[in-house]
């Protein structure tokens, strides 16, 4: 018994000691740069189409189907998980990220079939996002909707 | 300098999530549950609106941008079409989206093969 407790005590020292360190600054930089571009690219396509006459929600309807293909596109050819090891939270949080995830996953399941791999598992992490996206918007409409009864 | 801000804005929205994932140890659908949360509350408060406002694509391109839709469009229906508006206003503001990433993701998941582990 004591052995195991001895066994215990120095696995979690070696634990601490073997964990790499967070790098805050590194990662932070990163994160800045690559989500910042990503954001400059998608304000130069919205400027392009605005020029072109497009109007405010025809432009960014578009500017968000672009960038869900190129998100989609790069994660099918395996760019996207190469920018994601050094981007981080940079790569994972713009819309492309949530295209990434869609893609990611359903390739990794693809081996359990059309149905229960890719046609379930592509959602594995963008379910969650529209659940939580559509239940807490869905009550803010609610709690809008009662207040402009009272306010009446 | 309106390219500046998006790209600040942007940044710093990416930075914060940066800097939760690493002192929290989230994983990448965490961070991104908690931003489209953060969205749709930051934009029922009135908040979000000033920093779309400011940053443009930085502010709307970020996932706390699809929460920022969701209100809208909800806000707009419901002053249109009442309690109807309430079920039909976000998903009708994100379609658009979700049906690129549904059909996108799904034909680019044929071509793709995995090659490293999500």
């Amino acid at each position: 018994m004591t052995q195991n407790i001895d066994d215990r005590k120095s696995f979690e020292r070696a634990k601490k000691n073997t964990r790499p360190k967070t790098n805050y600054i590194k990662n932070s930089v990163m994160a800045f740069g690559v989500g910042g571009s990503i954001c400059l690219i998608a304000q130069l396509v919205t400027n392009m189409f605005l020029s072109w006459g497009l109007s405010e929600s025809e432009a960014s309807i578009l500017v968000t189907v672009i960038l869900v293909f190129l998100g989609s596109f790069f994660t099918g050819i395996g760019v996207y998980d190469k920018l994601g090891k050094f981007a981080g939270a940079g790569s994972i949080v713009p819309i492309t990220g949530f295209a990434n995830s869609i893609v990611s996953s359903a390739m990794e399941f693809k081996a359990e079939g059309p149905v229960f791999g890719v046609g379930a598992k592509m959602f594995s992490v963008a379910g969650p996002v529209i659940v939580y996206g559509v239940v807490s918007s869905w009550i803010v409409g609610l709690v809008y909707y009662l207040y402009l009864l009272i306010a009446r | 300098m309106d390219y500046l801000l998006t790209f600040i804005v942007g940044g710093i929205i990416c930075v914060i999530a940066q800097i939760i994932m690493d002192s929290r140890k989230l994983v990448s659908g965490e961070i991104l549950v908690i931003y489209i949360t953060a969205g749709v509350i930051l934009s029922a408060l009135g908040i979000y609106e000033y920093v779309v406002q400011i940053g443009g694509c930085g502010a709307t391109v970020p996932l706390t941008g699809f929460g920022y839709s969701l209100v809208k469009g909800t806000i707009r229906a419901v002053n249109e079409f009442g309690l109807i508006g309430v079920f039909t206003g976000g998903l009708t503001a994100t379609s658009a989206g979700i049906c690129a990433a549904i059909v996108f993701g799904y034909l680019m998941s044929l071509i793709g093969k995995a090659k490293t582990k999500y």
